[in-house]
């Protein structure tokens, strides 16, 4: 039997411990004897978020394929067994083989929020880890980050050994080889880390120098040595055939929230939406052949016995195959009793057939991401959708019997105005007239349910708005209130219900995406002071945050609120994702023009992706 | 077709919930490619009850589901399937056929359960073997055992004793039959707070060990454990 790392009376004091015992349908056991690599893969959140993520379970597969690699899966202790282990000194382990982290070859860290960031360090922390890369020996295990924060790795970079730049199918083989390579020729760790940086999209901090101008902008960032590339070229799987996929993914015993089969039916996205920096990093977009997808499809509802399917992309409905894919999965889940949860669909005469055939129509409700509510401020933010279009899909839905919409907005986006904040109240409002219009009262399913979604708009690497300023926490708040009250005068105010994100997150999250390498004193201080799980409104404490500011002496406001010189040298322009700097700036200066740019389908800008050679910019 | 499944709850399953179990055998039967009926309604769910909820930290031998399924396979060739589906700790022991006629339901049958209680090393508030057991013969003599029992609303007085149906005591090992189900249910860990009580003794929460044995419905001739009301399938 599989021992545990923690004792009964541990597992006994804790809520769900069903989280930390391993031990699920699909994990895999190995021999740590016969394997010469052992990798714990974290995702540094609580096990229900962690084990929701794709990324992770592809990963964790791919690298379990090797027979030389035993990968074990490791997330954040939830706050009551943090508290125990820090009190008895028991040390964070892999949730297969129950051994400590420490023991491990590799700790690889996926970073998919910023907010996540003190998380990171809790587990170097309970690992016994030291933080700091510097301070790490010959018996600790490499720390790699991975995700789509490694897109502006600076502020953790002196936690870290290495980051992964990219998609972690072309590299990670290689890395691992010249892993054992070293190991077997008696290499040290510097010598292992110093030839990691030969491997494409391998980032080792610590061999980069970074020094900055009086005004505390970057001044230079180069490498230390010749031999260090200066660019860390992003990695892209194009050819299809070698994109892994799990087809026995791992089966949690607890209700995680994302309980069902994920098909991933392609990468990437055409819409180039401003704001958006998964659009752009994951360039250029690759769909998935149509049989492969409806083959994996049934050997993972076979491997895993989900009852519930759903499908992953950015933008599902530019699919080109989705009709054929959604047909067939209806009828063949429908035989095996499986349930279809959608992603959110364009909403057109298409999409409302499928919602009908696979949700409870009273139930559900409809999603439209406006994002902006004005044209003007759509056309700045490159979102292709109209308000005519928005309106007639909500008719079209209001005949077919749905009576509940949801809208997402975001506030404080560049060149808002306060017309473009109005809109938010009167988009919302036009939606509810139709309805009234639309649907005669002997019809009506009682009420429309309009609920707007407000998050503030917090700038990214790597998109055309990364130059963009930010605003005060106050203003944030100001421009809320502002719509909250335009709500209120609405001739349909009782139908409608406006809520908004937290303010102070919002700075915070704007500091550790734009920020330097300066920052990682900001974020060690924070989780010395006891932040921990910033994700989480119940436990994320603004006080201790600006206490960290004050006492590392950094301004949160350098980071926010300026916004950025055109020829600004960024902490993250040593990477290099294909889409080129010059695109992204002229993106910037066609968004204060709300000048709209086609989608890769309709024209290619020239974005710089085609130079993968693959996917949608070669596909004639 | 109405079939009862026996199966063992072992090692870290034992920190597997009630409900997270429920989930878990609805996708291993899928996995299994057990022919098992679906509800009617917009959401179809699997038929399937439970005859009693194990507490998290339990282990035992003698859990019991009862599900309908459309078509049947032989008692062997369903076990074997179904095990093949689980993951270590869950272990199904028996599948048997229960009469399409009269009150089956495990749930609605369950009249007691037996149970093997130890305490963890170093838990046990006794000097000695000898002494717990004497101890124990001195708590189990009395006519009444009343206990106040925890309610959301108030506390009433409880007499635990006509419960406890049988009891033994060999080697530190407490080996108890108590009533169990919808009407009249004692939870071993009740039993040993009252003895602790009894000894004058604290009694931690982590102290325990218990082990569930079976669980048996009450007929004409006597308590019958629950496997024994369905019969084999054979080929």
């Amino acid at each position: 039997m599989r021992k545990l790392a923690l004792p009964d009376e541990v597992l006994l004091s804790i809520d769900k411990s069903a989280r930390y015992i391993g031990g699920e349908m699909n994990s895999v056991m190995k021999s740590k004897d016969a394997v010469n690599v052992r990798f714990a893969m974290c995702f540094p959140d609580v096990y229900e978020i962690g084990m929701s993520h794709l990324g992770i379970q592809i990963l964790y597969h791919m690298l379990n394929i090797r027979e030389d690699v035993w990968c074990e899966r490791v997330y954040s202790p939830w706050t009551d067994l943090d508290a125990v282990m820090r009190e008895k000194g028991i040390s964070l382990f892999a949730l297969e083989s129950q051994d400590p982290v420490r023991e491990f070859d590799f700790l690889g860290i996926t970073l998919q929020y910023e907010m996540c960031y003190t998380n990171v360090l809790q587990i170097l922390d309970l690992s016994g880890i030291p933080l700091m890369a510097v301070e790490r020996s010959e018996k600790d295990p490499i720390v790699i980050g991975g995700g789509p924060c490694t897109y502006n790795p600076e502020p953790l970079a002196d936690f870290f050994d290495l980051f992964y730049i990219g998609e972690g199918e072309t590299s990670y083989y290689a890395l691992l080889d010249l892993y054992k390579e070293n190991r077997a020729a008696g290499g040290r760790r510097e010598d292992f880390l110093r030839k990691a940086a030969g491997v494409p999209g391998i980032y080792v901090p610590s061999l980069y120098e970074a020094s900055y101008h009086q005004n505390g902008t970057l001044a230079d960032f180069k490498p230390l040595c010749a031999e260090t590339p200066a660019r860390i070229c992003k990695q892209v799987q194009v050819d299809e055939a070698r994109l892994f996929y799990p087809d026995a993914p791992v089966v949690p015993f607890l209700k995680v929230t994302q309980d069902r089969v994920v098909l991933e039916i392609q990468r990437g996205c055409i819409r180039g939406c401003r704001f958006c920096q998964a659009g752009m990093v994951y360039r250029p977009l690759r769909e998935r052949n149509l049989d492969y997808l409806k083959g994996l499809a049934s050997k993972m509802l076979d491997n895993t016995g989900y009852e519930e399917i759903s499908l992953s992309s950015l933008s599902s409905s530019d699919y080109r195959q989705l009709y054929p894919l959604i047909t067939h999965l209806i009828e063949d889940c429908g035989q095996k009793r499986v349930n279809i949860s959608l992603p959110s669909l364009r909403i057109d005469a298409f999409s409302l057939d499928v919602m009908r055939k696979v949700q409870d129509v009273k139930k559900s409700s409809l999603t439209f991401a406006p994002e902006a509510g004005t044209q003007r401020l759509r056309d700045v933010i490159n979102k292709g959708l109209t308000e005519e279009q928005i309106l007639e899909g909500a008719a079209q839905a209001f005949h077919g019997g749905w009576n509940k919409v949801k809208l997402y907005f975001m506030m404080g986006l560049p060149t808002e105005t306060e017309e473009d904040r109005m809109g938010i109240a009167h988009l919302s409002e036009a939606i509810a007239k139709r309805y009234y219009e639309e649907v005669p009262k002997e019809k009506r399913n009682g009420k429309v349910q309009i609920t707007a979604s407000a998050s503030f708009f917090v700038p990214k690497p790597f998109t055309p708005f990364q130059w963009a300023g930010m605003y005060t926490k106050e203003e944030y708040l100001r421009r809320a209130h502002q719509v909250n009250d335009e709500f209120r005068t609405q001739l349909n105010r009782k139908s409608m219900h406006f809520q908004y994100h937290e303010a102070d997150v919002t700075v915070l999250e704007g500091v550790l995406a734009r920020g330097d390498r300066r920052v990682g004193a900001v974020i060690q201080e924070a989780y010395r002071l006891g932040c921990l799980y910033d994700s989480w409104s119940d436990y994320f404490d603004n006080v201790k945050w600006m206490q960290a500011f004050a006492n590392t002496g950094i301004s949160p406001e350098f980071y926010t609120l300026r916004e950025r010189e055109e020829n600004e040298l960024f902490p993250w322009d040593f990477i290099d994702i294909g889409v080129t700097r010059k695109f992204l700036r002229r993106e910037w200066e066609r968004a204060m023009a709300a000048e709209v740019t086609p989608n890769c389908r309709e024209a290619c800008s020239g974005c710089g992706a085609a130079v993968f050679q693959g996917g949608i910019c070669h596909e004639n | 077709m109405k079939i009862r499944i026996r199966f063992a709850k072992t090692g870290h399953m034992r920190y597997v919930g009630h409900l997270d179990l429920m989930r878990y055998f609805q996708k291993a039967l899928r996995r299994a490619e057990i022919d098992v009926q679906y509800s009617q309604g917009f959401s179809p769910h699997q038929i399937m009850s439970f005859a009693s909820p194990l507490g998290i930290g339990l282990t035992s031998e003698g859990e019991y589901m009862d599900i309908e399924v459309n078509s049947v396979m032989s008692s062997q060739k369903m076990t074997d399937c179904i095990n093949q589906a689980m993951t270590e700790g869950v272990q199904v022991l028996s599948c048997r056929r229960l009469a399409a006629e009269g009150k089956t339901n495990a749930m609605a049958l369950i009249a007691a359960a037996d149970y093997e209680v130890r305490f963890r090393r170093g838990y046990a508030p006794f000097e000695t073997e000898e002494q717990m057991t004497e101890q124990w013969r001195a708590f189990i003599g009395q006519p009444h055992i009343c206990i106040l029992k925890k309610t959301k609303k108030s506390e009433t007085e409880m007499d635990i004793r006509p419960l406890i149906l049988e009891d033994q005591v060999e080697s530190s090992v407490f080996r108890l039959k108590l009533a169990a189900g919808s009407s009249q249910n004692l939870k071993p860990e009740t039993v040993m707070e009252a003895f602790a009580q009894f000894c004058s003794h604290a009694l931690s929460p982590y102290a325990l060990d218990i082990h569930r044995l079976d669980m048996y419905a009450r007929m004409e001739n006597g308590f019958c454990a629950l496997e024994t009301l369905g019969e084999e399938i054979y080929e």
